[in-house]
């Protein structure tokens, strides 16, 4: 089966200043470096990694909304239309996205019943009387009350806001939805819900996520697949399962032993990072995590490692992750 | 719980219904402003190029003067009430379509410079900084000096002014939204730049240049006021407020009124369109309501 959304090798550089002041020297900040991955219908990819790691612009990316550096994104198995073209606005049906902001992505100026129906009539598919009856069902799906169709976005709450903003999204039946942080905006027994709402509508509908997100317990809750990012390449990428129980590369099992645990079952073994993820306009050479990876050695810091795939399908870009040292370690 | 619930929904729903004293006066001297200038022909009493040499410098109604001319008359005897009021008309017809203009090319600027960046905006940027660096009165002069003068070119003219106001508003407004936010997520949507610049960035935006707009409104007023002072406006017979006001700067000792009577309307109507503006502002925000 051929993925629904497939991304090779995609790139995006920045041409920015490095340093201060009007004679500072042009640099290349290497946003995403290299990112291959793919979405079957009806499944989720979790997207994690730490502020600055590139996940937004992947996930920009794969919409299209920008134009990659170098690389490619394919949709259906038919490449990404020119940004901004009309065969890229037709295909706006297909995929749709969902926002951190909620509030910033609603026009606070009209009702949010007119920007639910707002794709509808932006590809001119019904009528407005059947825009209004499709509104009104997946208002109902979501968890909106039909009374709210004349609510301005300020007047409701953070998570009806996400709700709306899910609801225009939902309108034209899309089979992927890219989410950038749905949840990190919203109060914690808010996330709850905006998860299960997420997971109830690709149980019903079948629809495809990407889910980019920092929060690695919501990320295990609702992908199949997941992918790591640190500083623009994808350093582990495998089932979500295995890759929380067992995750290989050295980045992944501090994300992990950095998730809270209630306190019962076993101590874990806790893995400390220190110092800040380094500049994305210097980056190391080698493996880009070395100076942070307290298992680097000479190799590390000369060579850059590739993804392999290990016998469980599991790709790492790893050069020590075979070693049985390490394996003991975790 | 019910008499609670109700209470502050009729304070905002008459906070809404009802514009403070202020903003009714202002209303009603604007309506009354309009009436005029729409209905001068009929409703003045006299012609306002009519002279009455037995009657000149007469000073008006409660000043020794009588009711056959309410505002007095000129050094020519002409009536001020009837010359006011054509001067209202005109200088509204000046103010307004050279407000729109302005409005109306330095917003279509504004957006072109921020749909299409690169070249399209910098020849923008540039004319928006010539513009500005110009005073305006020098290009109006050079203008009015080699083309003459006629109440059309008069008007295009007045539009010129204060475009560029508009042209950087609209520009700055529109990158922001363009970059983040609600206008990035209508174009995700796939729409095109017509609905996302009329239906959306414009209304958002609309507040910005509303009060930008009863900001150079009385602007143009002045300016059209300095230029006929000057000699270079509405030529005679034609009058305007500032044409009045300078012709009448002569006689501002003997008989003050010829200039005071148009003064008096200049202040009083900049002024209400200006709490007309705020008051509007506020309106159109349904944060706000």
């Amino acid at each position: 089966m051929s993925g629904l959304l497939e991304v090779t090798d995609l790139r995006r550089y920045y041409k920015v200043r490095a340093g201060r002041g009007p004679f500072a020297a042009k640099a290349l900040l290497r946003a995403v470096d290299g990112v291959s991955f793919r979405i079957e219908a009806g499944r989720t990819l979790g997207l994690v990694g730490e502020s600055g790691c590139g996940k937004s612009t992947t996930g920009k990316l794969a919409l299209g909304l920008i134009e990659p550096t170098s690389g490619t994104v394919n949709y259906a198995g038919a490449a990404m239309p020119p940004t901004g073209g009309l065969e890229w606005r037709a295909l706006r049906r297909r995929i749709q996205m969902v926002y951190q902001d909620p509030l910033g992505a609603l026009d606070r100026r009209l009702p949010v019943g007119a920007q639910i129906m707002e794709p509808l009539a932006i590809h001119g598919d019904a009528t407005p009387a059947e825009r209004r009856e499709r509104a009104g069902a997946v208002m109902d799906s979501v968890g909106l009350q039909p009374h709210q169709v004349d609510r301005y976005p300020h007047e409701l709450s953070g998570g009806q806001r996400q709700r709306v903003v899910l609801a225009r999204a939902l309108m034209t039946e899309p089979d992927l939805l890219i989410c950038d942080e749905p949840i990190s905006a919203l109060d914690v027994s808010i996330q709850a819900q905006v998860v299960n709402l997420l997971l109830d509508l690709q149980d019903r509908l079948g629809i495809a996520y990407l889910f980019i997100s920092h929060d690695l317990r919501v990320v295990r809750q609702v992908s199949h697949d997941v992918a790591v990012m640190y500083l623009g390449r994808i350093v582990e990428q495998g089932e979500a399962e295995s890759l929380f129980a067992r995750p290989a590369h050295p980045y992944t099992r501090a994300l992990v032993s950095a998730i809270p645990t209630t306190g019962a079952g076993p101590r874990r073994e806790r893995l400390l990072l220190q110092g800040d993820p380094p500049n994305p306009v210097n980056v190391p050479a080698g493996c880009t995590f070395h100076t942070r990876c307290p298992f680097a050695t000479a190799q590390c810091r000369s060579e850059v490692p590739l993804l392999r795939t290990l016998d469980d399908g599991r790709e790492v870009a790893c050069h020590r992750v075979l070693e049985s040292a390490l394996q003991v370690a975790a | 719980m019910a008499v609670l619930e109700a209470a502050p929904t009729t304070v905002a729903h008459r906070r809404l219904a009802l514009p403070s004293v202020s903003v009714s006066l202002a209303l009603l001297w604007l309506a009354m402003v309009i009436v005029i200038a729409l209905g001068a022909d009929l409703l003045r009493p006299y012609s306002i190029t009519a002279m009455d040499l037995k009657a000149r410098l007469t000073p008006p109604v409660l000043f020794g003067g009588n009711f056959a001319h309410p505002l007095g008359t000129d050094e020519l005897g002409r009536d001020v009430f009837s010359r006011l009021m054509l001067s209202i008309r005109m200088s509204l017809l000046i103010a307004l379509f050279g407000t729109l203009i302005a409005a109306t090319l330095g917003t279509a600027l504004g957006f072109l410079a921020a749909h299409f960046r690169r070249g399209v905006e910098s020849v923008i940027l540039m004319a928006i900084d010539f513009q500005a660096s110009m005073p305006f009165m020098i290009i109006a002069l050079s203008v009015l000096a080699f083309f003459g003068n006629t109440l059309l070119l008069f008007i295009a003219l007045m539009g010129f002014h204060s475009w560029e106001r508009y042209a950087r508003i609209a520009r700055g407004l529109t990158l922001a939204a363009n970059e983040q936010g609600y206008a990035a997520a209508v174009r995700q949507l796939g729409a095109g730049p017509g609905r996302i610049y009329g239906l959306h960035i414009l209304p958002n935006i609309a507040s910005t240049l509303i009060v930008s707009m009863t900001l150079t409104f009385p602007e143009i007023i002045l300016l059209e006021s300095g230029l006929s002072f000057l000699g270079l406006g509405v030529q005679p017979p034609l009058t305007s407020l500032g044409n009045m006001v300078g012709y009448g700067r002569e006689y501002i000792t003997r008989a003050p009124w010829i200039m005071l009577a148009p003064a008096g309307v200049i202040v009083l109507t900049t002024l209400s369109i200006s709490l007309l503006g705020d008051w509007l502002r506020d309106r159109l925000d349904p944060t706000l309501r």
